[in-house]
């Protein structure tokens, strides 16, 4: 061969048989990503487009839809309430998140960390815990029909709900926003002599705009997917999520549900994409000099700060703590004695122990099954060589299910794994299915902790391994692993907590043999039982705390005999 | 081709694109056993492009290496016999300082024994022995890079790569361990390759240096060719400091520069042609001067930039305002001499040193 033609063939490097094991899990991963992910919503869409014979109709169901008045009145619904409840959840969120990273509040972290209570509990806890306050025998309700509300059931419940749900998701967001400040750019502001207001208006609200804009759409999605919520206290009043539930469980008319479907995804694809948009600029916005920002005390500002998210918190408490009173009450509102019986009635008279036993096995399995996949994945799509065919790919789909509302998500269940020409249709009705389900509705957020703990690391090890003919998983287990154990905790219970509470996505796929407790809160509720569905709520509540502890315990474990080393200095 | 005969490290015709991009076109170099080769360039010239393509861990869109007369173009880099050590140092942050060194020995089953024993040499030989039981971060930069090259020898391979190694280490500590690196590369007697961007550094280091420009190679050669006998432009620009004169051909070996004529330049071809003549600082001396001297010229001290023993000092010469000259002068010859910016000198024009480039 001569010099010329030898230097135009091109040149492709041998894969060494460790990477092949890599390249295979890598495709594994998609294949799987694929069935749980790509294929249920795939058969949304299909369904969407379908007479129920399976032929293609194009429009026709969407057109069916808004000829259909009551359901078309649905749509309306969900947008202005959650509209209205992003409109107060978002600025009562920012002026609380301002206390914590721009105030000298006394207690900031105990602040914070109450605030993120709602997060313990399914979503309907709040709305339980409103119909005592002014259901048809509130406490309050008098008050409220002062004010010229008529009854709680309906828009009124509903938003209320949701703003103390949803609030501590916009909370989170607007801290971080808020937490990455520039304090040069305030010194600079103070050397030429700018008040506090146009400071605020000029340096803060712009640079927090991308956290503002995440959160209002985050508000505006969770409100929008939520099912939970307007179930217990919606009344007569329709909303999107609802009337899917009842399409496709009580008429079975998969058709129009998927056209619902498509509504409550939209937005959150929507936010999906502006959020993958945003977050890219809020972190180019802060460079690598600049010098983080410490508020300085100021009584009077400080002062207000403690008395706004003071006034917050207290309204937190009397939403929890209402549900967990009426939990303990004997017969509301006529006997306030302390009792047991709604535990009672049901652990034991109902079937929520079995259901109790079903979400711990769920949680279990989702938090370890989901920390390996999620983390393994996260690791084989950052860290291995070769195969980049197949890498863009894999990302998209670890990052879809932030974008898919778990009502959707069960919904594709359903069509996709409930078709009888489909091969994974045994899982049907099975545990394993809502495993699977649970994991893939909160991969995207394991999956990125992942990602922002691995990129942490040296590009280099896997260079250096390669170099000393380590394989791969070798340095995973002695170094890529041992260094990232915080961050699998972290993973494993987000799982845990999420697997606990969802009933968005399960309540479409659960058996009579895998019922979970968060959907016996909806059955005892409907059955007449308030008492026992705040209960078990409040049973959700103190598992969750438990668990969250335990996780704290392990934490602290895992860190004192992994993480030796970065203390060592 | 039999181990040993021929170069130890070959590369032909080494091309690499990214996209419409191409960072290395058409690299050629061979680097005989036990040399200590560094691949000198501005940032983004592709210097380190190529150290990974000799490690495997970029792959060649065209051309073949070939290691020990082993043709490893195609071979990962597990199949590949190499150490390196980078700029980030890549210590393993949660292993010890033993478990560092040692983590190329335990996967090739050697006995404990024996890991022992090697690790304990290569931390002598690194100067660390009192340190395996420590974690990196309780180390200094220093140690640290100390400690990869430790971990990078352990297995003894054939070739030692070397990414920017020094870069990330304060100014002290880079002089001193340049020259333990270089003592240490010659008694092990391991071929090299060093990536730098630090022109000093592969002066001080190197047997030969490869000078890289926008992808290809400028010059090879041993540290004082590359300085002395610049193969182009770039190369005398980029490696030391020089005066870069607009220049006229007047006849062979006799160039004019402004109104002044240098003989003794090496310079042939068409006269009258104009071309660029460069001359280092030092190649333009204030003694000794002898009174039959050709090429001294009568300057003025425009300005002194004070550097320590060393001067630059900025002259405007007669015949030449166009173009200003600097020259290196002692200190002490400054004070002897009593000079200051305003003052006039004679300086003597080493035009044999001039190298003269088609403009």
């Amino acid at each position: 061969m001569t010099g010329a033609t030898l230097a135009a063939a091109a040149v492709r490097q041998r894969v060494h048989w460790t990477d092949r094991t890599a390249h295979v899990a890598l495709g594994l991963l998609a294949l799987a990503l694929i069935a749980f992910l790509a294929g249920p919503l795939f058969a949304i869409l299909a369904q969407s487009v379908e007479s129920p014979k399976g032929a293609f109709v194009g429009l026709d169901n969407f057109f069916d839809y808004f000829g259909t008045p009551a359901l078309a009145n649905s749509l309306w619904n969900s947008v202005w309430v959650s509209l209205l409840v992003t409109a107060v959840v978002v600025p009562a969120a920012f002026a609380f998140a301002y206390a914590i990273a721009r105030s000298c509040m006394p207690l900031k972290d105990l602040f914070r960390i109450l605030a993120m209570t709602p997060l313990l509990a399914p979503s309907l806890l709040s709305a339980i815990s409103f119909i005592y306050w002014f259901g048809n025998q509130g406490v309050l309700k008098a008050w409220m029909q002062a004010l010229g509300f008529d009854q709680i059931y309906g828009a009124p419940g509903i938003v209320l709900s949701q703003i103390f749900s949803v609030f501590p998701h916009a909370l989170l967001i607007l801290v971080t926003a808020l937490s990455l400040a520039d304090a040069r750019l305030y010194e600079a502001a103070d050397a030429l002599g700018t008040s506090a207001a146009r400071k605020f208006f000029t340096i803060t609200l712009p640079g927090a705009k991308y956290g503002l804009a995440s959160a209002a759409m985050v508000s505006f999605t969770l409100v929008i997917t939520d099912f939970g919520i307007p179930k217990v206290i919606g009344g007569n009043f329709n909303v999107l999520s609802t009337d899917v539930f009842k399409l496709v469980i009580g008429q079975q008319d998969f058709q129009k549900g998927a056209v619902v479907g498509i509504f409550l995804l939209a937005p959150a694809l929507l936010t999906f994409v502006v959020d993958r948009f945003v977050q890219r600029k809020q972190t180019s916005m802060l460079g690598a000099r600049a010098v983080p920002y410490s508020p300085k005390p100021s009584r009077g500002f400080d002062l207000a700060m403690t008395g706004y998210c003071t006034f917050v918190l207290l309204l937190m408490l009397a939403v929890l703590g209402m549900a967990i009173f009426a939990s303990f009450v004997k017969f509301w509102p006529y006997d306030l004695s302390f009792s047991v019986r709604h535990y009672v009635l049901g652990l034991v008279d109902s079937e929520a122990g079995a259901a109790f036993r079903n979400s711990l096995t769920l949680a279990l399995c989702t938090s370890i099954a989901g920390t390996a996949v999620v983390f393994g994945g996260a690791y084989l799509v950052e860290k291995t060589r070769g195969a980049n065919w197949l890498r863009p790919g894999v990302q998209l789909l670890a990052l879809l299910p932030m974008a898919v509302p778990g009502l959707v998500l069960g919904l594709g269940y359903i069509f996709f794994f409930n078709a009888p020409n489909n091969p994974l249709n045994f899982l049907y009705h099975s545990m394993a299915i809502l495993v699977l389900c649970t994991i893939i509705h909160f991969y995207t957020t394991g999956h990125l902790t992942a990602l922002t703990a691995l990129k942490a690391l040296d590009t280099e090890f896997e260079s250096v391994s390669a170099s000393l003919k380590v394989p791969y998983w070798k340095t995973f287990w002695r170094v890529t692993l041992p260094i990232c154990t915080p961050a699998l905790v972290d993973i494993s219970r987000y799982f845990f907590i999420n697997a606990m509470t969802t009933i968005s996505a399960v309540v479409f796929l659960y058996s009579p043999d895998t019922l979970l407790i968060s959907i016996t809160i909806l059955s005892l509720d409907e059955a007449g039982e308030p008492g026992a569905a705040a209960a078990m709520a409040v049973l959700i509540v103190a598992a969750s705390l438990l668990a969250s502890t335990i996780y704290l315990g392990i934490g602290r474990l895992v860190e004192r005999r992994t993480q030796a080393w970065r203390t060592s200095k | 081709m039999a181990a040993g005969a021929g170069p130890f490290l070959k590369l032909e015709g080494i091309r690499k694109e990214f996209g419409a991009f191409t960072a290395l076109r058409d690299i050629r170099l061979e680097v005989p056993q036990g040399e200590f080769v560094c691949f000198l360039g501005p940032s983004g010239c592709g210097k380190t492009t190529l150290l990974r393509i000799i490690a495997g861990l970029e792959q060649q869109s065209a051309g073949s290496i070939h290691q020990n007369g082993r043709d490893i173009s195609a071979l990962p880099p597990a199949q590949r016999d190499y150490g390196i050590v980078f700029q980030s140092y890549a210590l393993f942050p949660n292993l010890s300082i033993y478990d560092n060194v040692a983590y190329g020995l335990v996967n090739r089953r050697a006995g404990r024994a024996a890991i022992n024993a090697r690790v304990s040499e290569l931390l002598q030989l690194v100067g660390l022995r009192d340190e395996g039981a420590k974690y990196p971060a309780q180390l200094s930069g220093g140690q640290q890079q100390r400690v990869a090259l430790a971990r990078a020898l352990a297995t003894s391979p054939g070739l030692l790569l070397l990414d920017e190694p020094l870069s990330a280490l304060d100014a002290i500590v880079r002089v001193h361990l340049r020259q333990e690196i270089r003592a240490l590369q010659q008694r092990l007697g391991v071929t090299t390759i060093m990536v730098t961007h630090d022109q000093e550094e592969a002066l001080s280091m190197a047997d030969r240096i490869v000078v890289m420009n926008q992808g290809v190679i400028d010059q090879i050669g041993t540290p004082l060719e590359i300085y002395r006998e610049p193969a182009t432009p770039f190369v005398a620009d980029f490696v030391g400091k020089v005066n870069m004169l607009q220049a006229t051909v007047e006849s062979p070996g006799c160039v004019r520069i402004g109104q002044r004529r240098f003989e003794g330049a090496l310079c042939n071809g068409s006269t009258g042609r104009s071309v660029r003549a460069y001359l280092r600082p030092e190649d333009i001396v204030a003694r000794p001067i002898s009174d039959g001297d050709s090429n001294v010229i009568d300057s003025t001290i425009e300005k002194v930039e004070f550097l320590g023993s060393y001067c630059l000092v900025k002259v405007s010469a007669q015949g030449m305002e166009q173009t200003p000259l600097t020259v290196y002068l002692s200190l002490n010859f400054l004070s002897e001499q009593n000079l200051a910016a305003g003052s006039a000198l004679k300086l003597r024009v080493l035009a044999e040193r001039m190298r003269i480039f088609e403009a």
